[in-house]
């Protein structure tokens, strides 16, 4: 089963749906709680996120920094717009690579699902010159070789 | 990259870069299959050449179209980093969620 839907909508957003075995409760907290953001939120295998500050509150600031352990990386800051526990949160949010890109408005709910939950995250696409930089920061390499690993986890799983 | 989707939206040139992809093609063959007029066709042709997805040249009276290499990269890179960091960082999710789950019920 393929659990993350990500599709164009129109030529600026991007909306990703994926179901969780947990519930809305459990998705929502491990989107707000530093703690937990830190073990899960960090990209291609290898990257780490050494620092990490969400203020859980309407126009509290969001600080992501990520380090691909080899002297690289980058870091995001935002702001948080509306939260409406456990259903919704609405941020912006920008990286710096080092030059901030554009505003991103990242809308997130989580809808309950049976005992789980579906939560879809509607973005806005980044613009060319963004993209460049955020493929040319790294993030893409290592790509294949995560592959390659997800395929063993998925054929283990499958078998 | 903002244009390359913008050319991606619309059904009549997503049929014209299919068509493409089985090789090259006259803005004639190019219309053949839709009901609407040439000139309309090179109105889409015209969009793809801009956002750098088919490439044109000149043979005689005809303006053959083919795909441009690479035409599609840049975007396709970038969901595909996209889809790849969430689909790791979900999966974390997935067993961070579970681990915790699991300790909630060993409480009292």
């Amino acid at each position: 089963m393929t659990k993350l839907v990500l599709e164009t909508e129109g030529d600026t957003v991007v909306v990703v749906r994926r179901r969780f075995a947990a519930p809305p409760e459990a998705v929502y907290r491990a989107h707000l709680e530093p703690e937990l953001i830190q073990q899960w939120m960090l990209g291609p295998e290898g990257w780490t996120m050494p620092e990490c500050l969400n203020e859980a509150r309407p126009g509290g600031a969001i600080r992501y920094a990520w380090s691909d352990g080899q002297g690289g990386g980058f870091h995001l800051t935002g702001e948080i717009l509306e939260l409406d526990p456990p259903h919704r949160i609405v941020h912006v949010e920008r990286m710096h690579l080092p030059d901030p890109t554009p505003d991103n408005h990242v809308e997130t709910t989580f809808a309950p699902d049976g005992d789980g939950t579906l939560m879809t995250m509607r973005m806005t696409l980044p613009d060319a010159a963004t993209r460049k930089a955020m493929l040319e920061t790294g993030m893409e390499y290592g790509m294949e070789a995560s592959y390659a690993r997800l395929d063993q986890t998925q054929t283990r799983a499958d078998g | 990259m903002d244009t390359t989707l913008a050319a991606l939206s619309d059904p009549t040139r997503r049929a014209i870069l299919a068509r493409l992809a089985e090789g090259e093609a006259t803005v004639n063959e190019l219309a053949a299959p839709f009901p609407i007029s040439q000139p309309a066709i090179s109105r889409h042709i015209k969009v793809l050449a801009a956002a750098g997805l088919i490439v044109q040249r000149v043979d005689g009276t005809k303006r053959p179209c083919r795909l441009a290499p690479g035409g599609l990269s840049d975007l396709d890179a970038y969901l595909d980093m996209l889809r790849n960091a969430l689909r790791h960082n979900y999966d974390r999710l997935d067993r961070l969620l579970a681990a915790s789950g699991e300790k909630k019920d060993e409480d009292p």
